[in-house]
């Protein structure tokens, strides 16, 4: 163990891997991991499914398939250790982060920078109020897949999926696979909220029925689920009178949302973005203590691994440059700062704000729209000029869009940048 | 002449790029929408012998968790899928394994195998 490290990382999951190879690309010499499951990877491990990795290593891997990637770039690197096994309970403002661990007991460690790579959870049924009994056989979609895909047990046998998210999808396919028979996924919005490609390859593929604009009014049974009631709902997501009808299943699996894991960073007193639900970030991923970086589902639910190991090795890259500026004593005057507001069409945008620096960087912008639309241009303003225009074909809310901006764009920005659609004409 | 018309959503990335396609007396005439090469590769197999990756899990002996997750070297005819998930049902591989190495060769005869998708310890 350092006395004094570089960079603490709170998660080893791929954010925390990723950041931890980029800070070691990037100078650092003293990089700590600290992973509470018995191993790195983080939910990967339990992504069975290919389909990662055509972006960030133009390769199609399965989840444990881009872990053990991602692992392997850091494995002999003598700049990186990783703790697994620890928890950790407080992160500190002056970057002391306390952690627990059944070796060497409680840890107070001291390092220059911290990023924050804790990831997302599930939302559960108490979160979307389900009505009706509370019978076996309810379990976010997350839970069912570690059990089927890690622990090597099947939740039920006939099975309903609440949520078109992308782990429902997945599992609807993976039960299937099992043996299970899935009866439907039903959907409160009236388009999917899930990967288009996910719809294709696990609804269509298995003739398994979606009901859009639908939801459960009723759990079964007192022992064991033994059934849902199922209605249609109208433009405010009520359930239409008179639309019920009757599924059998011992089995329903959730998949309505994820949330960004964020308990240390409120204690720690981070600015959080209330749609976003992590900490508000700059392009470096700086959050509003410095020093302390984020990147990943902590910071806002991504949808394809590769990009949140993009967002990961910035975050490493200038937690390495503060904690070589910490070491030297300098201290960078503060930069300008010019805040990203999301506008028509768009519900959030990370980062949140930029800071003006002249290190020739470009900016990526991440961001989700509001709802489904077709031949839309992105743009990108600033003083009443469209400073960038990117035509999209499709965007939809379950699809997270990027556009850079240029560094020489960058160096211009006054005031406010408007992240806006418009309409193609 | 006879055309039809037929929409797909490509599936090879997660872009998921709606492609529209022109047959002309059940013929591929026209390919559109797709933003890469792989979109159109993936339209005319997709209409003439579609075919699907398959990921699964095996039993492990004296690994350091029960399942070890196993991937196909190559997609598998798509109609050939579950019965695929089937014979790997009785499956049982032994720690350590590293990724890659193949735990069913040559799965029902399809010219596929299925091999481990990340390294497993003891």
């Amino acid at each position: 163990m350092a006395k004094y490290y570089d960079v603490i990382i709170v998660g080893g999951g791929p954010a925390g891997l990723s950041a931890a190879y980029s800070a070691s690309l990037n100078g650092a010499k003293d990089i700590l991991i600290l992973e509470r499951d018995a191993e790195v990877g983080g939910i990967l491990q339990q992504c069975i499914h290919n389909g990662f990795g055509l972006h960030h290593f133009k390769e199609e891997l399965t989840g444990p398939g881009y872990a053990q990637r991602c692992y392997e770039l850091i494995q002999d690197d003598p700049h990186v250790e990783i703790m697994t096994d620890t928890m950790v309970l407080e992160v500190r403002e002056n970057h002391t982060v306390l952690a627990v661990n059944p070796k060497y007991g409680l840890m107070e460690l001291h390092s220059k920078t911290v990023i924050l790579t804790m990831g997302c959870r599930e939302r559960t049924r108490g979160a979307i109020r389900t009505p009706g009994y509370r019978p076996a056989g309810v379990y976010t979609a997350g839970a069912a897949q570690r059990m089927v895909n890690i622990e090597g047990y099947i939740p039920g046998k006939k099975i309903v999926i609440l949520g078109s998210g992308d782990i429902g999808l997945i599992m609807a396919r993976r039960m299937t696979l099992e043996g299970c028979k899935v009866q439907a996924v039903l959907e409160i919005s009236p388009y999917s909220n899930g990967l288009t490609r996910n719809m294709v390859q696990c609804l269509d593929d298995y003739g398994i029925p979606l009901y859009l604009s639908h939801t459960i009014t009723d759990l079964k049974g007192k022992g064991r689920l033994d059934g849902i009631t199922a209605a249609k709902v109208d433009e405010n997501m009520r359930p239409i009178p008179g639309t019920e009808f009757n599924i059998e299943c011992d089995t329903l699996l959730l998949s309505v949302g994820l949330i960004p894991e964020n308990e240390l960073s409120r204690d720690l007193g981070l600015d959080l973005h209330p749609l976003t639900n992590g900490p508000v970030v700059d392009q470096h991923r700086e959050t509003s203590i410095p020093g302390i970086f984020a990147a990943g589902n902590v910071v806002h639910v991504h949808d394809l691994v590769d990009f949140v190991s993009e967002e990961a090795e910035i975050a490493g890259k200038y937690a390495a440059i503060t904690a070589a500026k910490t070491a030297a004593g300098q201290m960078d005057p503060p930069a300008e700062d010019i805040p990203v507001e999301p506008g028509n069409g768009i519900r959030t945008c990370v980062p949140q704000h930029i800071a003006k620096t002249s290190n020739g960087e470009d900016v990526k912008l991440f961001m989700r729209v509001t709802n489904p639309m077709r031949n839309v241009r992105l743009e990108l303003r600033n003083r009443n000029k469209v400073i960038v225009s990117k035509r999209l074909l499709v965007a939809k809310p379950s699809e997270m869009l990027a556009v850079e901006l240029p560094a020489e764009k960058e160096q211009a920005l006054r005031g406010i940048l408007h992240v806006a659609v418009c309409e193609e004409v | 002449m006879a055309i039809e018309k037929k929409r797909l959503n490509c599936i090879v990335c997660p872009m998921g790029c709606e492609i529209n396609i022109e047959l002309t007396d059940g013929k591929i005439t026209k390919i559109e929408g797709n933003t890469c090469k792989r979109g159109e590769m993936y339209s005319k197999e997709e209409l003439t012998a579609p075919r699907r990756m398959l990921t699964s899990s095996v039993r492990i002996k004296n690994g350091m968790l029960p399942l070890l997750p196993v991937v196909s070297s190559s997609a598998i005819p798509k109609d050939r899928i579950l019965d695929c998930a089937e014979a790997l049902r009785g499956i049982v591989a032994e720690a350590p394994v590293r990724a890659g190495d193949v735990i069913m060769p040559n799965i029902l005869g399809l010219g596929v195998d299925m091999v481990a998708s990340r390294d497993m310890e003891r």
